[in-house]
């Protein structure tokens, strides 16, 4: 063969760039990544787990903040013993504790029937006086016992027993404080059900699944990924959450963060498993959210979110305990608000790791990737 | 040359019931760009899903480079590229993510860069997927199979829905993935689009396969290249689609709306032929027109059925 022959057939091989060599994780940190992003992206996202907490915790926090003892507003009806009422409230050490207006009897009962008075006095026939009272507002209760008491003080009755007081309103023990750990888990458990079991089925539903399968992706890793994309979530909505709490309504955090941020692991796993096994079969987004709602239902009402569990009745308690979302709130209040160490918790851990544990194995063993 | 597909009566009955695939034998060798062609609902996906692994079948052997997923799952999946009729990628990830995300999964992917450039997607590589075109998301489920670097790519349906540029430059890179040494497995309703790609296709129908061959022989099969159609005056009964027959180089006749279509291997002969018996007959010729055969006819001639028909 001459050379001139040769010659067309050597090809100047392309320049293509080397052949990259993905080690075994490279896939993980991928899919991590990109799930990450994604959320980032997402307004609806960052919306719903990061700003709706925090307007939730800001608005009923302002709502039930405790407020100033305000002067009980109190209208007496003008006639002749209204002089002798109004001059003994003023001459009361406690007067600034009241707000007294004077008029006619058809106007102050409806200032009272309104709510602008907590109290109407109004002088009897006999030269007495009358209390207008509502037995079921409790402010309404509380003007006419401390009227009553300034009144009779006034008039020169005397204390027989000697008392002294002392006020509390320590941080610590305001409904705010109860709300935030309970907001906390609430939202670990809003945003586990979702981010895993919402991502899931409308990737299945965009048959994103079934493509990912057909590649050598390891399924494990997968899910790994997206739990774990939930764990960085977590930290940021902690941090957020308690954040709030301390610089707004100088809430008292006595746990170490460490603790804190070790129950929110557990929390997001927990539910991530309970979000990926709510999600290992359904092929519709409409059918996981139904499913979703029917879960996190019960929890919302009786973990102790908003109010304490323990206003149920004492038969219910031991299956309240039981869910999760119970273990996690109590938890994380005791930690925040006690700071109880994490040993002295492990019944609460146990709860949430055989709820996450169980549905983990079982949605393994059901799941549905095409 | 090594075979690259193969399967042996194959079959799939979804929820015992509803036969899919009924008893398929194929064999494509290393190289080749082979076509599944059939109508919708004829069983492709269900048969093209199988070999790729993410079906399980009723019965039947699949062996994919000589080995079988059973066994060698995990190496076959290095080695196949596919693309599914209908995935929605994630809509917020960019190209480039994208097809970085699928490369992660191969032990030695090509660069992504190489391949976006060769699907034409370099100038898109960072907008988001929410943002491309159809023609261009096709190509973006293309470049994630081709990333892998794969010995065999298998594609459904790639060209469904697009407009004739976007089919043409999918079909120039999947020429290009075969000129490469790859092999293709495609499905397809278009008959243009198997004559032109496909070194050899199968025609399926209700889950098995009623003719295969390389589009040439399919065609030649029919009996004829050509295709005379034409329309008469008044109306013409089946009895006279007989007198078409005796008609010289005539293969087959068939009517349809009115039409009449005859299989012709040398119309010269036929044409003057075919006048002169309209005259005899009184009629009038209102309508005549000369084709090449395509896989169409061939398609029609087997089923009595045209293929884009639901």
């Amino acid at each position: 063969m001459s050379v001139a022959e040769k010659i067309p057939v050597v090809t100047i091989p392309s320049p293509k760039r080397p052949v990259r060599r993905n080690g075994r994780w490279a896939g993980y940190w991928h899919l991590l990544w990109a799930r990450l992003l994604e959320l980032k992206r997402e307004p609806e996202v960052v919306f719903w787990v990061f700003v709706f907490p925090l307007l939730l915790a800001a608005g009923l926090g302002i709502a039930f903040r405790n407020k100033p003892v305000q002067a009980a507003p109190v209208a007496i009806v003008s006639g002749a013993a209204a002089d002798r009422a109004e001059a003994l409230l003023q001459r009361s050490p406690r007067h600034a504790s009241f707000k007294i207006d004077v008029l006619d009897e058809s106007a102050a009962r409806k200032g009272f029937r309104l709510g602008k008075y907590d109290l109407v006095i109004q002088p009897d026939l006999a030269g007495g006086l009358r209390y207008l009272y509502d037995p079921a507002r409790p402010e309404s209760v509380l003007a006419r016992a401390e009227v009553d008491d300034a009144l009779q003080a006034a008039a020169g009755r005397k204390d027989v027993v000697a008392t002294s007081e002392i006020t509390s309103s320590e941080p610590g023990s305001r409904y705010i404080d109860f709300l935030i750990p309970g907001l906390l888990g609430m939202n670990l458990m809003n945003s586990g059900m979702w981010g895993v079991g919402f991502a899931l089925v409308d990737m299945r539903q965009r048959k994103l699944l079934k493509r990912f399968v057909g590649t050598p992706m390891r399924r494990g890793d997968f899910l790994a990924a997206l739990l774990s994309s939930r764990l960085v979530l977590m930290i940021m909505e902690i941090g957020l959450l308690l954040s709030l709490g301390v610089i707004f309504f100088h809430m008292k955090v006595l746990g170490s963060i460490f603790t804190i941020v070790l129950l929110g692991s557990i929390g997001a796993l927990c539910f991530g498993g309970v979000g990926l096994l709510t999600a290992s079969r359904a092929q519709k987004i409409e059918s996981v959210s139904g499913l979703m709602n029917l879960v996190m239902m019960p929890m919302w009402i009786f973990s102790g979110v908003f109010f304490s569990y323990e206003r149920f009745p004492a038969m219910a308690q031991p299956l309240i305990k039981a869910l999760p979302l119970t273990a996690l709130n109590d938890a994380l209040r005791a930690s925040i608000l006690e700071g109880t160490p994490l040993v002295h918790q492990w019944p609460r851990l146990l709860v949430m790791a055989l709820w996450g544990g169980i549905s983990f194995v079982l949605a393994l063993r059901w799941f549905r990737w095409t | 040359m090594a075979t690259a597909i193969q399967c042996r009566d194959l079959r799939k009955t979804y929820d015992g019931k509803v036969e899919a695939v009924r008893g398929l034998n194929l064999e494509i060798q290393t190289g080749e760009c082979f076509g599944l062609l059939g109508p919708n609902g004829a069983g492709k996906t269900t048969t093209i899903e199988i070999l790729e692994g993410l079906l399980e079948p009723t019965s039947g052997e699949v062996s994919i480079l000589g080995h079988s997923w059973r066994e060698n799952e995990r190496e076959l999946r290095e080695w196949l590229g596919i693309s599914l009729q209908e995935t929605r990628l994630s809509e917020k990830l960019s190209v480039r993510e994208t097809v970085g995300l699928f490369a992660s999964f191969y032990r030695e992917p090509r660069s992504t860069d190489d391949v976006l450039e060769e699907m034409q997607l370099t100038e898109k590589a960072d907008a988001w997927v929410g943002k491309l075109s159809g023609g261009q998301r096709q190509r973006l489920a293309v470049a994630t199979a081709l990333v892998s670097n794969p010995k065999i790519l298998f594609l459904d349906e790639p060209t469904t829905g697009l407009d004739p540029q976007s089919r043409r430059q999918l079909w120039d890179i999947i020429g290009e993935f075969q000129g490469a040494g790859g092999t293709v497995l495609l499905t397809t309703h278009y008959m243009d689009e198997a004559e032109r790609l496909c070194d050899r296709l199968a025609i399926v129908d209700y889950g098995q396969i009623i003719a295969e061959g390389t589009p040439a022989d399919l065609i030649e099969r029919l009996g004829g290249h050509h295709v005379v159609e034409f329309a008469i005056s008044g109306n013409s009964d089946s009895a006279a689609l007989e007198i078409w027959q005796e008609l010289p180089s005539v293969e087959s006749v068939r009517e349809e709306d009115g039409m009449v279509g005859l299989s012709v291997r040398e119309p010269h002969l036929t044409i003057p032929a075919l006048l002169d018996a309209i005259d005899k007959q009184g009629h009038q010729l209102e309508h005549l027109t000369t084709r090449q055969a395509s896989l169409e006819d061939v398609f029609v001639r087997l089923t009595g059925r045209h293929l884009r028909e639901e």
